[in-house]
């Protein structure tokens, strides 16, 4: 049995004056130990409610998950005692200093005081926080809050660590310095979930991806076979004339490896086998057939383009839908 | 990584030993030290929630004090009894709001996420209520004083007076709790619960005697447990003025039996309300 193993999971919301919303619909997963497994998907994709399922906050309505075998709805206070938590919204009290809100988390693990300002010391000097350990937290900066927020989840060391979109809406700066703590962890042994909406995060953090759409799993493996399966690079091309979009795709295909796909009406975009050359021959075409390029380029997937592959559709990310259907 | 990871297993940390008793305390401590700190490090909180009290005995003792003519001790001692009544009902809001705020902060989802009882975390939040109550009560005795406020009874009545004040807005705390955590805003909780406290404590004894009112108002003023409240206080703080007559209806004719049985009664509802309600809820 696999560390964290959730099968079948359904979970339905039934928003007022909207039609039911299925967040997850039969959703499976199976994370090994002391690997790192990123759910990779857009807002409303199902990736927080399976987070907030596996750390006890809501229950499915039905299918199963068990965490080191504890039977997750079952047994939630038991799970509670293995599990360290971290969100895109840092749940952190910001009437608090940094020092007082993880001495508060070991003292609601039950650490005992001594023991939960011991480890309080160790997290702020390991996230860098020495200075500002006694400012409260309503000052930080978002990296700061998100640091604080992900040393409060490793309060006990905890063997599985949850991060639900560690690094959404950080500056690439704050992003690169949580990556860093986050593959030292995994170093020291830590299985982690991680979700997120960016293909590069999963690619760099995970050993194992699961894409996720309308509530379940659409397609799993590594990051590099992940990529394989959708090709290599794309060529994109942006019109100038939106009404010359039929030709343009007729065009892309022809030099493409693949399908083209339209992406809001002027945009087009092709996997294409060897790029620079690909994209030569596209542009000269274009010019030859008259077709009015306000820009071309050559770029490597993208979380879009992975879904485009699995579902035929872009992956769009609604900001609107995160609250409620996340 | 099989061998470091057996390493990091083997050293999670482990709860110290204790029963459920003990970590119901702890956490119950832990929550409410949380919600104190917030009154220290946010001091605008406790400031407003101090000033509004002040500004009512001083705005009814002199706008109404000369219009209303209360016989004995006069107006202010008539008047303090509903005064302490309204600060402790409207105080107990403060429980809902901040609910609702923790909520969507994602506070609660940390918490939910925690080896630690729920209940204690709706101790915390209601404990904390108690002491701003008790603080707001202080400043408007202290008021009342110097603008002629006299308690004509015993220490021990005194207290009972003031403990009742007390229980009775620690009980609405927990139905304010309860809202704010049904609703999506702290926004929401202001406003509705303005909707419904004013009616409530101005269709009542509080700021003048219920016989005067028009008879519609007059028995909803009587059956009101506001109003019984207010009575309670005032009978055990010797403020009833001399010849005052008294509603026909139960409430009226037994006050703090009254607060007493409405104080259980809320209690025995909302608490495992609240608690099965925390149980679920999530950001």
């Amino acid at each position: 049995m696999a560390f964290i193993e959730a099968t079948d999971l359904v979970k339905t919301y039934s928003p007022k004056g909207s039609p039911q919303v299925r967040a997850l619909d039969g959703l499976n997963l199976e994370v090994q130990q002391g690997s790192v497994t990123a759910l990779l998907g857009p807002n409303g994709a199902g990736k927080t409610t399976t987070v907030k399922v596996l750390t006890t906050l809501i229950q499915p309505d039905s299918g199963s998950a068990f965490i080191n075998g504890v039977d997750v709805v079952a047994e939630p206070q038991a799970i509670r005692r293995m599990i360290g938590a971290s969100g895109q919204y840092a749940a952190v009290d910001q009437n608090l200093t940094g020092f007082e809100n993880l001495v508060m988390v070991g003292k609601l693990y039950h650490l005992g005081t001594r023991v939960a300002r011991q480890r309080a010391t160790e997290l702020i000097e390991l996230f860098d926080l020495v200075e500002s350990q006694n400012r409260t937290v309503k000052g930080y900066s978002g990296g700061m809050r998100r640091r604080i927020d992900l040393a409060g989840a490793l309060v006990i060391r905890p063997p599985v660590l949850f991060l639900d979109e560690p690094t959404t809406g950080l500056d690439p700066r704050s992003r690169l310095g949580l990556w860093e703590v986050i593959e030292q962890l995994v170093a020291d042994g830590t299985t982690v979930l991680l979700t997120t909406q960016y293909l590069e995060e999963a690619d760099r953090l995970a050993d194992s991806i699961s894409v996720i759409d309308n509530g379940r799993v659409i397609a799993k493996g590594t990051a590099d076979e992940l990529k394989a399966s959708i090709g290599g690079l794309r060529v994109a091309v942006t019109l100038v004339d939106e009404s010359q979009s039929e030709a343009a795709r007729t065009l892309l295909t022809r030099f493409g490896s693949g399908e083209t796909a339209v992406l809001n009406g002027r945009t087009l975009v092709v996997p294409v086998q060897d790029g620079p050359h690909a994209l030569a021959a596209i542009v000269s075409a274009a010019a030859a057939e008259g077709i009015g390029l306000h820009d071309a380029g050559m770029r490597r997937p993208t979380l879009d383009d992975v879904f485009l592959q699995l579902t035929g559709r872009t992956a769009e990310a609604d900001e609107t839908e995160t609250e409620g259907a996340a | 990584m099989t061998t470091t990871m057996s390493t990091t297993t083997a050293t999670t940390l482990r709860p110290i030993p204790g029963n459920a008793v003990t970590r119901f305390l702890s956490d119950g401590w832990v929550t409410t030290w949380r919600n104190l700190m917030k009154i220290i490090r946010v001091p605008e909180i406790l400031l407003f929630s101090l000033i509004q009290p002040v500004m009512f005995v001083l705005l009814f003792t002199y706008v109404f004090g000369a219009a209303i003519d209360i016989p004995g001790d006069g107006y202010t001692s008539f008047l303090m009894a509903g005064i302490f009544a309204q600060t402790v009902v409207f105080g107990s809001t403060y429980s809902g709001s901040a609910m609702a705020q923790d909520l969507k902060d994602g506070i609660i989802d940390r918490f939910r996420t925690l080896p630690m009882s729920g209940a204690a975390v709706l101790v915390g939040r209601t404990n904390g209520d108690l002491v701003i109550n008790t603080l707001s009560m202080l400043v408007m005795m202290g008021t009342g004083l110097l603008v002629g406020w006299r308690v004509n009874s015993s220490p021990l009545e005194f207290l009972a007076g003031v403990g009742l004040l007390l229980l009775f807005s620690y009980a609405f705390s927990w139905v304010m709790a309860f809202l704010g955590m049904s609703v999506k805003s702290p926004e929401i909780i202001n406003n509705a619960s303005f909707l419904v406290l004013f009616p409530l404590t101005f269709i009542s004894n509080a700021f003048v005697p219920s016989e005067n009112l028009p008879t519609p108002l007059r028995i909803f003023a009587e059956w009101n447990p506001v109003s019984a409240l207010v009575q309670s206080a005032r009978e055990l703080f010797g403020n009833v003025p001399p010849g005052a007559v008294v509603g026909d209806a139960w409430p009226a004719q037994n006050p703090i039996a009254t607060v007493l049985i409405g104080v259980t009664v809320l209690l025995a509802v909302f608490v495992p309300l609240c608690i099965r309600k925390f149980a679920t809820i999530s950001r």
